[in-house]
């Protein structure tokens, strides 16, 4: 980095997002890994390449990497294109403008056309804070998983991102990825597997199951420790494919809990609570499901942290909205 | 151009070519009787280009529509498939029961093409303005592997007013996909009326021009001219460029009623209207 102007070493500069975030690292690392395992990967970014990470696979693999500069749609197309000649494209960019402003490339030229291309919508649900409105993505879960042939994978954290990259080589369908901004704290460990479409239990609980994906994974897993550690019986889930839904996991968690829960940084609306509500109606389940997440409003202004604890998306919040939903019974 | 130009192809050639254009109009006819509805005039602007691109300049292999180095075709206007299916029947991708199904309960073959259902189709369209960003994708895919096809892509006029084929065409531009080909259809409609009256889209050339791409101008009716810039813009190994042809064009070509009334871009013809324009077509050398 250029110090001429530059004397303190806490000044930082767009380019060095990456370097001072390890957490952006896991989508290159797992990019990288699946070329050098000879898979026909093709990266592709929009202006946004230190946000994601990509930098670095750009950096090691040029040839396999195109800057399709702020034209989104053109992207998403493009590769599309770029994998009926036997590539296999990943795109990223912000969740609000892949999974809104692309919503139609991805149906038609994507998922219509049933071209095996990876679809990275990073710095998800309210994770970009203040950049405000137009940079959330809340509704990215509701329209990708009304997408025919379209699967939905929404990671908690870089090492299961990673995992479900490497596990996503031989699934023929399309995938949206949907991922935060690199910031989660870890659930997982490195170099775990991964299924897609399976659910993956992290406590069984009698009076309270709760069903959650990405971001909000973490906090609901130290809520329920809390619980648990006073006494409570509350169980966790993760549901890192919200399409297909791992329908089994539901059902039992109905049949174990007296009430279930759905955490996700989405709008309540459309996304992991009405996809497990679908569940449960469809099998006549009678257990009652609050869906906890943005109610179906434009998200305040302010640092992302804040923003989770205002919408009680972290750990705090969690538990205060089992504890309501478990005396509600 | 014409006497001095290599590429012109023979007299035989254009008759031959000839024969296949006004084959699309007559089959576009036959179709859109089963359907009772389709896009007529959009077809016969394009007829001679069909023609052109699928019985001269493209190189496929007969029975064998997924060959990974066979050239490219994409639409952007979608809507003009009907003109396309029964080529790719000529050529055996489509049966010929399936053909005469078209757009009957289950079958394949609809208004627009669906790469999915049918062998042949290189990319599904009918959302106008993605097929420029599909055919770059494909180009710089070919040109990433070492293959050498070529990615031809029609576009309508009216097309020009979605803002992705501007996307693409900058993307295509500043990725020098030297072996992409636009061809708009310059038939100066669209559903609403003229494209200049709707939306203006000119100086065409001058806006793709000024986009850094290798502009032509052609008649694209004339099978002498136009066969021969298809060829030699497929040939051309210098240019590090894509390449765009503007065909200037008329709507309905071929049945003079609908060559001055513009409203057929969609529509039916009775079986009394569709006769005389048979008659026409059989009749009429283009």
């Amino acid at each position: 980095m250029s110090t001429a102007t530059i004397t303190s070493d806490q000044s930082w500069q767009y380019r060095a997002l990456n370097a001072n975030n390890p957490g952006l690292d896991f989508l290159s690392d797992a990019l990288i890994e699946l070329v050098e395992a000879g898979h026909p990967v093709i990266a592709g970014a929009a202006d946004l390449q230190y946000s994601n990470g990509l930098n670095r696979f750009a950096k090691r693999f040029p040839d396999r990497y195109i800057q399709f500069g702020i034209a989104e749609q053109n992207m998403v197309t493009a590769a599309a294109g770029l994998a009926t000649t036997g590539h296999m494209p990943f795109v990223a960019t912000f969740a609000s403008f892949l999974g809104l402003l692309c919503c139609e490339q991805i149906r038609m030229d994507v998922a219509y056309c049933a071209q095996p291309v990876r679809l990275i919508g990073h710095h998800t649900g309210i994770s970009l804070g203040f950049y405000g409105t137009s940079h959330h993505a809340t509704e990215d879960i509701a329209t990708m998983r009304a997408i025919a042939d379209l699967t939905v994978i929404s990671p908690a954290d870089g090492p299961q991102l990673q995992a479900a990259i490497r596990a996503s080589v031989t699934w023929p369908e399309p995938i949206y990825f949907r991922i935060g901004r690199g910031r989660d704290p870890d659930v997982y460990a490195k170099g775990q597997g991964f299924t897609i479409g399976r659910a993956i239990e992290h406590m069984a609980g009698e009076e309270l199951t709760i069903i959650a994906c990405g971001q909000p994974l973490h906090p609901a897993l130290e809520a329920a420790r809390k619980l648990n550690a006073a006494g409570r019986s509350v169980g966790v889930i993760d549901m890192p494919t919200v399409k297909p839904l791992d329908r089994e996991a539901v059902l039992k968690a109905a049949a174990r809990s007296r009430v279930l829960m759905t955490a996700e940084e989405h709008n309540v609306l459309g996304g992991l609570g009405s996809a497990v509500a679908e569940v449960l109606a469809d099998e006549g389940c009678g257990v009652r499901l609050v869906r906890h997440g943005i109610h179906d409003t434009y998200a305040l202004i302010a640092p992302p942290t804040h923003l989770y604890a205002h919408y009680k998306l972290d750990a705090a919040g969690i538990e205060e909205v089992a504890l309501a939903t478990m005396a509600r019974g | 151009m014409r006497g001095s130009n290599s590429f012109e192809p023979t007299a035989e050639q254009v008759a031959k070519l000839r024969e296949k254009a006004r084959f699309v109009r007559l089959e576009t006819i036959r179709l859109i009787e089963i359907a009772k509805v389709g896009h007529y005039s959009s077809v016969f602007s394009a007829a001679e280009i069909f023609a052109a691109l699928y019985y001269d300049v493209m190189t496929l292999r007969a029975n064998e529509p997924a060959w990974p180095d066979r050239d490219r075709f994409l639409m952007g206007k979608g809507h003009a498939a009907v003109g396309l299916f029964p080529i790719l029947a000529d050529h055996g991708y489509i049966p010929r029961d399936v053909l005469d199904g078209y757009t009957r309960l289950g079958n394949p073959l609809g208004d627009h093409p669906d790469m999915r259902k049918v062998l042949g189709i290189d990319f599904s369209s009918g959302s106008i303005g993605h097929a420029l960003s599909a055919g770059a994708g494909m180009a710089w895919g070919g040109r990433a592997r070492g293959q050498r096809f070529t990615t031809f892509v029609m576009l309508g006029d009216g097309e020009m007013q979605e803002g992705q084929v501007w996307e693409a065409a900058t993307f295509a531009a500043h990725h020098r996909l030297n072996r992409l080909v636009a061809i708009i259809d310059r038939n100066g409609f669209q559903l609403d009326g003229a494209v200049d009256e709707v939306m203006g889209v000119e100086p065409l050339g001058d806006k793709w021009r000024a986009f850094g791409w290798e502009v032509h101008e052609v008649d694209g009716h004339d099978l002498v001219a136009l066969t021969a810039l298809l060829r030699q813009v497929k040939a051309d190994e210098a240019r590090a460029r894509p390449c765009c042809i503007v065909a200037r064009t008329i709507k309905g070509k071929g049945v003079s009623y609908m060559e001055t009334e513009p409203g057929w871009h969609l529509g039916y013809l009775a079986p009394e209207d569709a006769a005389r324009a048979v008659a026409e077509i059989r009749a009429r050398e283009i």
